[in-house]
C-alpha cells in the first residue's frame, strides 16, 4: 500500500514513521506527477497558511482537487483538516473545499492554549490521547458527515465523511497509532470492495 | 513542566519544521513574510543587522509592537527576550506570544544563568554552537533549537559551522559505547539522561533549526541539507532590494531543498541579497554567538 504525504512543510516525519510501523509505504508528494498511484493521502499537521501558498507556487491545488472528488481516501491533521475543509474562517481561507465542515482557524487561542485530552472515539474501546496544538475548531458539520469525537466543550474534534478523515488533534505525535490503522483498514476495505465490482463488471 | 506541556510545546517546533521563521519589526512586514509563505514570524524592535549597527543595548521590543503584529497574522508570533531576564519572558508569556527566543542577539541580563525555562506555559527557542550548549538549554526546558550562526552579518559560514559541529558531536555521541557516555557528559557539561537520550534517537530530541546569516535561497537550502529542520532569517529579508520576492524564494528553497533545478528557478532574477560582513573582520568581542554558553 502507498500512502501520499502532502510533502512541503510540518510534521510529515512523523506520520512516516507510523505508516512504516503498519507496514505501509509512503511518499511525500510535492509535484502533480507524484500524486499517480496512491492509494490514500494523508495531509499533515503544520501551518495551514503556509501548506496553501506552497499549493499556490507548485500549482497542486487543481490536481489535489481532482483526485480526491475521484475518491482517493484522505486523512487530514489539524492544518491539514484546515485545507481539506469546505469553509475556513477567522479569517477566511482558500481551502479545497472537499469536507462539509466549517472550521475556525486557531479556534482555542494562541499557543498557551493549547492542550491534551482523552477523547473517545466511535469505535475505539479506549480513550485516544488528543495532542491539540493551536488548533481549529469545527463550528459546524453538513449532513453528510459523521462526528466520531467531541472535545469537552461539545466541538467535534474527529471527523469522517466516506473516504476523508479528520482531525483537529495530532495523532502523529503519540505513540497511539489506532487512527492510522483505522484509515489504512478502510482502503484495504476499499480496495477489496471496488475489486470485487470490477470483476462482476467484467473489468479483471 | 508536566509530559503534556512537553508534547504541545515541542509539538508546536514539529509543525514548523520544513518552513522559514522570519524577522519582522512591524505589521506590514509581518504580512509580506505570511504572504510568502513564512511559517512564522519573529517581532523583534529591529533587526539584527541595524542591532549591530545600532550598538548599545540591545532589548525586548516594545509590547505594542507584538501586538500591532499578532493583530496583523495567523501564523504564529514569536519573540526575543535577552538571555537570563526572566521578566521580559514572563512579560512575552503575558503578551501569550508562540514562542519566546531566548536571544544572543539581544545584549544579555545575565552573563551566568539562563532563564529557567521549565517554570514557564510558553514554549522557548535557544540559540546553540554546539551539541554541550544545546544540550544544556534543553535541560533548562527549551523547547526548540536553533544554531546560532552569526546573526546580521548576511553571512552563511557561522551557521555552517555551528550546524556541522552539532551534526557530528551527535554522530560522536551515537557511535560510542554507552559506558563512556558518563565521561562525555562530564566533557560536555550536560546532564546524562539527555545524552543517553541523543544516543537512542540518533539526533536532538527537539526540533533543530538553522538561523544567523542566512541571505540566499541557496543558503538556507545548504542548512537544510546539512541537517536543519528549518531555518530563522533575519535581515537577510528585508535588507536585501526586494523582500517580498526573495522571502518567497527562500520559502521554496527549503521546501525544495533537494531538487537543484527548481532551486535554479526560486532563484533566479531575486534582486540583491544584503550585502554580508567577513566574519573576520569582526571582533571577537563583538561576536554574538559567544554570549550564552
Amino acid at each position: 500500500m502507498l500512502i501520499g504525504l502532502l510533502g512541503f512543510q510540518g510534521a510529515i516525519e512523523e506520520h512516516e514513521l507510523i505508516l512504516s510501523s503498519l507496514g505501509a509505504d509512503s511518499i511525500r508528494v510535492k509535484k502533480a506527477s507524484e500524486l499517480i498511484a496512491l492509494d490514500g493521502l494523508i495531509f499533515p499537521g503544520g501551518e495551514s497558511t503556509t501548506m496553501l501558498k506552497m499549493l499556490e507556487f507548485s500549482n497542486l491545488l487543481n490536481p489535489l482537487q481532482s483526485v480526491l472528488s475521484q475518491g482517493l481516501p484522505v486523512m487530514a491533521t489539524c492544518a491539514g483538516l484546515i485545507l481539506l475543509a469546505k469553509k475556513t474562517t477567522s479569517p477566511v481561507q482558500k481551502s479545497l473545499g472537499q469536507l462539509d465542515i466549517t472550521v475556525k482557524r486557531n479556534g482555542y487561542g494562541p499557543q498557551y492554549f493549547s492542550f491534551c485530552e482523552e477523547v473517545s472515539i466511535e469505535s475505539f474501546e479506549k480513550t485516544f490521547r488528543a495532542v491539540f496544538i493551536r488548533a481549529p475548531i469545527i463550528l459546524s458539520t453538513g449532513p453528510s458527515v459523521h462526528v466520531m469525537a467531541r472535545d469537552h466543550h461539545g466541538h467535534p474534534v474527529f471527523v469522517r465523511s466516506g473516504r476523508q478523515f479528520g482531525m483537529t488533534f495530532h495523532p502523529e505525535l503519540t505513540q497511539d497509532d489506532r487512527i492510522h490503522r483505522l484509515f489504512l483498514n478502510q482502503i484495504k476495505k476499499n480496495s477489496r470492495r471496488e475489486l470485487c465490482q470490477d470483476i462482476q463488471n467484467g473489468i479483471t | 513542566m508536566n509530559n503534556d506541556l512537553i508534547v504541545t510545546n515541542r509539538g508546536l517546533a514539529q509543525m514548523l519544521k520544513g518552513g522559514v521563521i522570519m524577522d519582522v519589526t512591524n505589521a506590514e512586514q509581518a504580512l509580506i513574510a505570511e504572504k510568502a509563505g513564512a511559517v512564522a514570524v519573529m517581532a523583534l524592535e529591529r533587526v539584527p543587522a541595524d542591532i549591530r549597527a545600532a550598538g548599545g543595548v540591545a532589548r525586548m521590543c516594545d509590547p505594542l509592537k507584538v501586538k500591532e503584529i499578532q493583530a496583523a497574522v495567523t501564523i504564529p508570533v514569536m519573540a526575543k527576550c535577552r538571555i537570563g531576564h526572566i521578566m521580559e519572558a514572563r512579560i512575552l508569556e503575558a503578551l501569550k506570544v508562540d514562542y519566546i527566543d531566548e536571544s544572543e542577539v539581544l545584549t544579555p541580563a545575565d552573563e551566568e544563568n539562563h532563564v529557567d525555562k521549565s517554570q514557564f506555559k510558553v514554549p522557548f527557542v535557544c540559540g546553540c554552537r554546539n551539541l554541550g550548549e544545546a544540550l544544556r538549554r534543553i535541560a533548562e526546558g527549551a523547547s526548540m533549537i536553533r544554531t546560532k550562526g552569526e546573526a546580521g552579518t548576511g553571512n552563511v559560514v557561522e551557521a555552517v559551522r555551528h550546524m556541522r559541529k552539532v551534526q557530528s558531536e551527535i554522530r560522536k555521541v551515537v557511535s560510542m559505547a554507552e559506558e563512556e557516555l558518563f565521561t562525555e557528559a562530564k566533557n560536555l557539561q550536560v546532564p546524562y539522561n539527555l545524552l543517553l537520550e541523543v544516543r537512542q534517537l540518533k539526533k536532538l530530541p527537539v526540533v533543530n533549526f538553522a538561523a544567523g546569516g542566512v541571505a540566499t535561497p541557496a543558503d538556507a537550502a545548504l542548512m537544510m541539507l546539512l541537517g536543519a529542520d528549518g531555518v530563522f532569517v533575519g535581515s537577510g529579508i528585508f535588507k536585501s532590494t526586494d523582500p517580498a520576492v526573495r522571502a518567497k524564494a527562500i520559502v521554496e528553497s527549503v521546501s525544495h531543498w533537494d531538487d537543484p533545478s527548481i532551486l535554479a528557478t526560486v532563484s533566479e532574477g531575486i534582486g540583491e541579497a544584503m550585502k554580508g560582513l567577513d566574519i573576520h573582520l569582526i571582533a571577537e568581542t563583538d561576536r554574538l554567538a559567544s554570549r550564552g554558553q
